[in-house]
């Protein structure tokens, strides 16, 4: 077992843990929570493997990440609290119509 | 200058238009004498550049007006936007506007009182307007514009008093026949171009007369193409049926269209393109046998009816067979010769029709106003069983319908006596076939026009209506007097030694030789006429006493049931054709559409239905469906690329 492999290990642990979270979960922001979640087990693979390989490229990559992340959570929690003012929940089982 | 040429057509298009605007505001007399001016007009600039090419050396008589306009420039298609006046352009664009000037100032009269008096104009105008068109078009698609619009101005007119469903569908009738001769027209049209790359008349017969070889494939199915045009346009063998039926129009209308001019249109296109015809002597035979065959036919059909417009009819097709003979006979100035007579006398003998059917009208009209006609039944004013003894009461009219019928049955000095005699001549040294039908058509002539003289106009009155009737209207009589004087005179346009109406036009028709006139056949054909004249006198002076008296020709049993029904054509395209066409229409409207076409497209709908009712259950809406989905995709995506990875 080399160097990374912890690393990479966690980050398929908070992966995994994210994308249950993704399945189980009815509460939007939980849900959202999963998600961030699943970005940031990916932003940790990133930077293990960029410390491998001693290259920054994996590095920079993550800061694109974060800064999409930051940007979608804006518009995200904009979105669950536009939804909760009409709906009066979180829960996107609620949020059905488009059902064929 | 340019505009001097194309003036005719711009004077009743500038007419029309008048009309078409400030009819409204302008009452009948206004109306009736700017289209009649316009057309008179026309009339005088066709008489002046008729005088000015007389006096030009014959070979500068032929004009080309270019207007410098491309009409249609399309690959190796091009088609200038242009005219010709020659010789035989111009002879017949006065015969247009002479005749249906005259024919303009008499419909003043007979129209008064019509709800749709403004409209009638208009149509009239368009009319002159589009035969002019097509007797001075440069090309052969320039003239089937004209074509087709006088094709237009005649089902419009045919079907002018159209609240009654008979003459709609007379119209109707005349429409479809017609198109069945024009697909021929446009299809030898479009084998011209394709053959010469051209449309331009000289242009055309520049190239047909560069080869030497005689019925070329291509020339024979080009002339059969344009003749079935001519058979669809001038009433002949098969498609004659239309004609008869137009008489539903108003009685100008049946003069001017269907007797003068538009009918004709078939004979002078022949005639325009009379280089190809020569080129092709198979199609020629054909052609004059046609002629001949009609002329024969519909004169024997006029023998037997009793409606005063539908002899008259009959009579313009037999007469029209004889111009087609001639022009199948090479005879090309001489069809164009009797297209002129007859012009003259037919127009005569519709419009005196005309005048005695108002005049039979005229107790309708005013026991109408006294409340009530008089015999408490309505008479049919076109029924020559009602007529009889008109002659005391209509005297102008009875003259000048002698005169009309004189000409028609080729009593001499008048004109019909010189052209058909020319015709008859010329058949009789090159077809002796058509010669025979020609012959025994020209006593058929005289009988039935000897037959309706009796009828309508000696005798005692067999109806109230005949007893009443009265002359009509100076603006009637006069245009009337007029043409009499033409159709007693025109025979001097072409009587040997005197008229040169045949070496005019030589340059424009081709040198026919003119036949020497042969006393022989001329006195021959005179004494049959006038034989038949005094025979028809002879069987029909008592026979009709009272309206409800039978014809003396039903002895001849079947045969009269046969000619009176028109050889049962109507009758078997009745029974073949429209009754095929309509099983047809029918199994493709209640089979073929219903089960076929909207089986197909509800059979579309049906299955698309049923798919989407299967996939829509995927899309429940519920978001963590979604989400499982797409990392079963991932899953997949993901073992694929692994599984790959380690199988390399």
């Amino acid at each position: 077992m080399n160097s990374v492999s912890p690393y990479v290990l966690l980050s398929a642990l908070l992966f995994t843990i994210g994308v249950v979270g993704v399945l189980t979960r009815r509460n939007a922001i939980l849900i959202f929570m999963s998600i961030e979640l699943m970005l940031n087990s990916a932003n940790l693979a990133f930077v293990a493997f960029a410390h491998q390989w001693g290259q920054l490229d994996g590095q920079m990559f993550v800061f694109f990440v974060m800064a999409v992340a930051a940007a979608e959570v804006a518009v995200g929690l904009a979105l669950i609290v536009t939804i909760f003012r009409s709906k009066k929940s979180t829960n996107v089982d609620d949020l059905s119509q488009l059902k064929g | 200058m340019q505009l001097l040429f194309i003036s005719p057509i711009l004077f009743p298009l500038s007419g029309l238009l008048i009309n078409a605007a400030f009819g409204k505001r302008m009452g009948e007399r206004l109306i009736g004498a700017v289209a009649s001016l316009m057309v008179l007009a026309s009339f005088a600039v066709s008489a002046y550049l008729f005088i000015q090419m007389g006096a030009l050396p014959e070979a500068q008589r032929a004009t080309a007006v270019d207007l410098g306009i491309p009409w249609i420039q399309v690959g190796n298609l091009h088609v200038p936007f242009g005219f010709l006046i020659d010789q035989l352009s111009v002879t017949m664009m006065l015969i247009v506007t002479g005749v249906g000037g005259l024919i303009h100032i008499y419909s003043i009269g007979y129209m008064h009182g019509d709800p749709r008096f403004q409209r009638f104009f208009v149509y009239m105008n368009l009319f002159i307007a589009s035969m002019l068109v097509l007797v001075m078009a440069d090309s052969f698609l320039l003239m089937f514009v004209g074509w087709e619009l006088v094709g237009l101005c005649s089902y419009l007119l045919i079907g002018f008093w159209f609240s009654n469903i008979k003459n709609a569908e007379a119209g109707r009738k005349a429409f479809v026949v017609n198109r069945i001769g024009d697909v021929g027209f446009i299809l030898g049209i479009l084998l011209i171009f394709a053959t010469f790359g051209t449309l331009t008349f000289t242009d055309v017969f520049g190239k047909v007369m560069a080869m030497s070889a005689l019925n070329s494939p291509v020339i024979v199915a080009i002339t059969l193409l344009l003749f079935i045009g001519a058979v669809g346009k001038s009433a002949q063998i098969p498609l004659f049926v239309w004609l008869p039926d137009a008489m539903a129009g108003p009685t100008p209308v049946s003069a001017l269209i269907h007797a003068a001019t538009m009918v004709t249109a078939g004979i002078y296109m022949m005639t325009r393109a009379h280089v190809l015809y020569t080129a092709a002597p198979a199609t020629q035979d054909i052609v004059a046998l046609i002629g001949g065959l009609t002329a024969f036919v519909a004169g024997s059909i006029a023998l037997t009816q009793y409606d005063i417009k539908k002899v008259l009819a009959y009579s313009t097709v037999s007469q029209l067979g004889f111009m087609v003979a001639a022009a199948g006979l090479g005879a090309y100035a001489t069809s164009i010769f009797h297209l002129a007579t007859h012009a003259f006398f037919k127009a005569l003998l519709f419009l005196a029709a005309g005048s005695v059917i108002h005049g039979m009208e005229h107790l309708s009209k005013s026991a109408g106003a006294h409340g009530g006609a008089a015999d408490g039944h309505a008479v049919d004013p076109q029924d020559m069983r009602n007529m009889g003894g008109l002659r005391a009461k209509m005297p102008i009219t009875f003259i000048v319908y002698v005169i009309g019928g004189l000409a028609l049955a080729g009593v001499p000095p008048f004109a019909g006596f010189f052209s058909k005699d020319e015709i008859v001549a010329a058949a009789m040294q090159h077809n002796p076939l058509v010669f025979g039908l020609l012959g025994i058509a020209a006593v058929f002539t005289a009988f039935y026009i000897g037959r309706q003289l009796v009828m309508v106009f000696f005798g005692k009155p067999r109806t109230g209506n005949a007893e009443h009737a009265a002359e009509s209207a100076p603006l009637m009589t006069i245009p009337l007097i007029v043409l009499a004087v033409f159709a007693a005179i025109a025979g001097v346009l072409n009587l040997p030694g005197v008229g040169t109406l045949g070496t005019w036009l030589a340059p424009a028709v081709g040198g026919y030789e003119v036949e020497a006139f042969q006393i022989g056949v001329a006195g021959l054909f005179t004494l049959l006429s006038v034989a038949a004249l005094l025979g028809a006198w002879y069987v029909y002076r008592n026979a009709f006493t009272k309206s409800s008296d039978v014809d003396p020709l039903a002895g001849l049993g079947p045969l009269y049931i046969f000619l009176k029904r028109a050889w049962l054509i109507d009758a078997l395209y009745q029974s073949v054709i429209v009754k095929l066409f309509y099983a047809a229409s029918s199994f493709l409207a209640r089979v073929f559409d219903v089960g076929g076409i909207d089986g197909l497209v509800n059979g579309t709908a049906v299955l698309v239905r049923n798919t989407s009712g299967v996939l829509r259950r995927i899309q429940n809406g519920l978001v963590r469906s979604y989400g499982m989905m797409m990392l079963l995709g991932v899953v997949v995506v993901v073992a694929y690329f692994l599984w790959s990875a380690v199988a390399r």
